[in-house]
């Protein structure tokens, strides 16, 4: 069977898998606009535990992404702290943080994202290179992981040959390259029809019975209801966790 | 995977690319020229110094070889005195002056030098002999062209022409022995050669024994400026000008020429900068959102940074190369231009190759390829991610 997780042991990777992957608290954040300051997060409190599906709900601007960003470490709090894996990635320098990112955490976007100028396992294999790892290997990572997201005969085709579903699996095939310990998904069925959606739904499915933890900011009922979890969201703040 | 995304980059907008790479090569090819004329005239002007292997030059007091009409009286005295220096192992007197050919109703003017045929070196001999005989002459194509003679053919010859009286000072006939090509002669300059003791009896100076220059060969291994410093001494009537100081002299001359080449060449490089910053921070503007995700991904800042930086050196290289075969061909054109000046040795070179200056010019735009990619490329590390990736979802 695929792995799309197991327990690594290069730089970067947290050591001792704990029940709580995720644990946020207080966590606040502001925006400056202009002389107004906007208060996207106004002190958030919650755990995800390992190998969990969590759905983050609410109406648009009620902070889902932002609480995304700061649990993907793209981001930093103005108050308060997130920890994935007992790391503080709140505290974190520039560089930490990248170093984290790349061996830890898995991103996929609403509008994929992939590299325009590169085929499917190229973009499947940037994630690996950029953690140095030897071309064989990142070939047989990348034949692998597109093979589980049902792209096996796709692999040298570049995004604007695939459809969205496909270009959106890619993406997802790319988000796990390196064994992240939790799948960020920030709107995936957001610029998919309905039934590509779907799809994307049962591979989020199997993915976490596979073992991956994933957080998933939606809109799509269909998609929140597929988790085993909802957080609910509403001015900044959690409505029902 | 750096280089793959940077050239993906680059040919993503291939035109625009070619585009900047020839302007970058029109950068380069101006580049080239400035840093060849910059070191071009100064070097060519060593090698013609250089090329018969006189490597001290003696003139009037005060003036350049053959600058003024100014003599120097007493030059068997001087060739006397030069032998006493056992450093000195040839001396090659000249005497400058001008010649009338009268050809039927016409009078041809030329140039013409009174030498010691065996050791001189102010021509190279291209057919026939030297003029050895007092009364030869060896002339170059175009005294041959003007005149309408050839080897073997006996001219006339005089000096002293006065325009008013229309007479001759003296006048005798010579037989065209040679055909030279004349090493420090002007383009469609007229010329010939004899031997100096026939120049000076013809009367072509005031005194029989002058010289307007002596051009001296020191022994291999004996120090130039010692035996300088040794002739100023012993003959002080007389400017002792070594190579070297040659080139001094020369450099001071060409100051206002280099001075013009090194800001010219400064624009050029200055122009290929802005293109290429130009170029990259626009593809880099058009690219923000793949920037921020590949940073999400975990791409560390310093890969972003070489990977732009890259773009803009492959920009600069290849644009350099492409103006290296540019500016040769402009430098070609532009130095048959300028070598036609009037007065100006033919063997005199603006533009001279020399492979230092096509890699002092390629290792310029390499080093403002790499300080162009430094600003785009830590525009692009430094973007906020998570506020870039908002507005590109927005947008």
């Amino acid at each position: 069977m695929t792995t799309v997780r197991d327990a690594g042991t290069t730089e970067g990777v947290i050591d001792s898998p704990r029940k709580n992957v995720v644990e946020a608290r207080d966590l606040a954040r502001d925006y400056a606009f202009g002389r107004e300051r906007v208060h996207a997060l106004r002190g958030v409190t919650f755990d995800i535990e390992e190998g969990d599906y969590v759905a983050i709900v609410g109406p648009s601007g009620c902070g889902k992404s932002t609480l995304l960003n700061l649990l993907g470490a793209i981001d930093q709090p103005t108050a308060g702290s997130v920890t994935i894996g007992g790391r503080n990635v709140g505290q974190m320098r520039d560089r930490e943080a990248t170093a984290f990112r790349l061996r830890n955490i898995g991103f996929v976007f609403q509008r994929f994202y992939l590299m325009s100028t590169l085929s499917a396992t190229e973009n499947v294999q940037l994630p690996m290179a950029e953690a140095g790892a030897k071309s064989d290997d990142r070939a047989a990572r990348a034949r692998e992981l597109l093979a589980y997201v049902g792209l096996a005969d796709r692999q040298r085709h570049r995004p604007s040959e695939l459809s969205g579903g496909e270009q959106q699996r890619v993406a997802i095939a790319r988000s796990l390259a390196n064994h992240p310990a939790i799948l960020l998904a920030d709107e995936p069925t957001g610029e998919l029809d309905a039934k590509t959606g779907a799809d994307i739904i049962r591979l989020f499915g199997r993915l976490n019975a596979d073992g991956t933890t994933l957080i998933v900011v939606t809109h799509d009922e269909e998609l929140a209801g597929a988790a085993r979890r909802r957080i609910h969201m509403r001015d900044g703040l959690l409505v029902d966790a | 995977m750096r280089i793959t995304l940077a050239w993906a980059a680059l040919r993503r907008h291939g035109t625009r690319t070619l585009l900047a790479v020839l302007g970058v090569a029109v950068a380069a090819a101006m580049l080239l020229d400035m840093v060849m004329m910059a070191t071009g005239m100064r070097e060519s002007f060593r090698e013609l110094l250089l090329s018969r292997g006189f490597q001290v030059r003696l003139a009037p007091k005060g003036t350049l070889p053959f600058d003024t009409d100014a003599t120097i009286e007493n030059a068997s005295g001087i060739v006397r005195t030069l032998r006493s220096n056992p450093a000195i192992i040839v001396i090659s007197p000249v005497l400058g002056a001008t010649i009338h050919v009268p050809r039927g109703d016409r009078i041809v003017t030329s140039a013409t030098l009174g030498v010691e045929p065996v050791v001189q070196g102010d021509y190279e001999l291209l057919s026939g002999s030297d003029p050895i005989a007092a009364n030869a002459i060896a002339v170059n194509d175009e005294f041959l062209k003007a005149t309408g003679t050839a080897i073997g053919d006996t001219i006339e010859v005089a000096t002293g022409y006065d325009p008013q009286l229309r007479t001759f000072g003296r006048s005798q006939q010579m037989i065209i022995t040679g055909r030279v090509r004349f090493i420090y002669g002007a383009v469609d300059q007229l010329a010939t050669a004899m031997r100096l003791s026939t120049l000076q009896k013809m009367g072509g100076v005031a005194s029989s024994d002058d010289a307007s220059l002596f051009m001296l060969k020191v022994r291999g291994g004996s120090d130039i400026e010692t035996a300088r410093r040794w002739i100023e001494r012993a003959i002080p009537n007389v400017t002792v000008i070594s190579t070297a100081t040659a080139l001094a002299q020369v450099d001071e001359r060409l100051s206002y020429f280099r001075q013009l080449a090194v800001i010219l060449g400064t624009v050029s490089l200055f122009v290929g900068f802005l293109l290429v910053t130009t170029l990259v921070t626009v593809s880099v503007n058009e690219r923000v959102g793949e920037i921020a995700v590949m940073r999400a991904l975990g791409v560390s800042k310093a890969h972003i940074v070489q990977q732009i930086v890259f773009e803009a050196v492959v920009i600069s290289v290849v644009g350099a190369a492409g103006g290296l075969g540019l500016g040769l061909v402009t430098a070609r054109y532009l130095n048959g231009i300028l070598s036609s000046f009037p007065g100006l040795p033919r063997a005199i070179d603006f533009f001279l190759f020399q492979p230092h200056s096509a890699w002092t010019a390629l290792g310029l735009l390499t080093v403002s390829g790499i300080a162009a990619g430094i600003y785009p490329s830590f525009r692009a590390a430094s973007l906020p991610i998570a506020t870039t990736l908002r507005q590109e979802a927005i947008a």
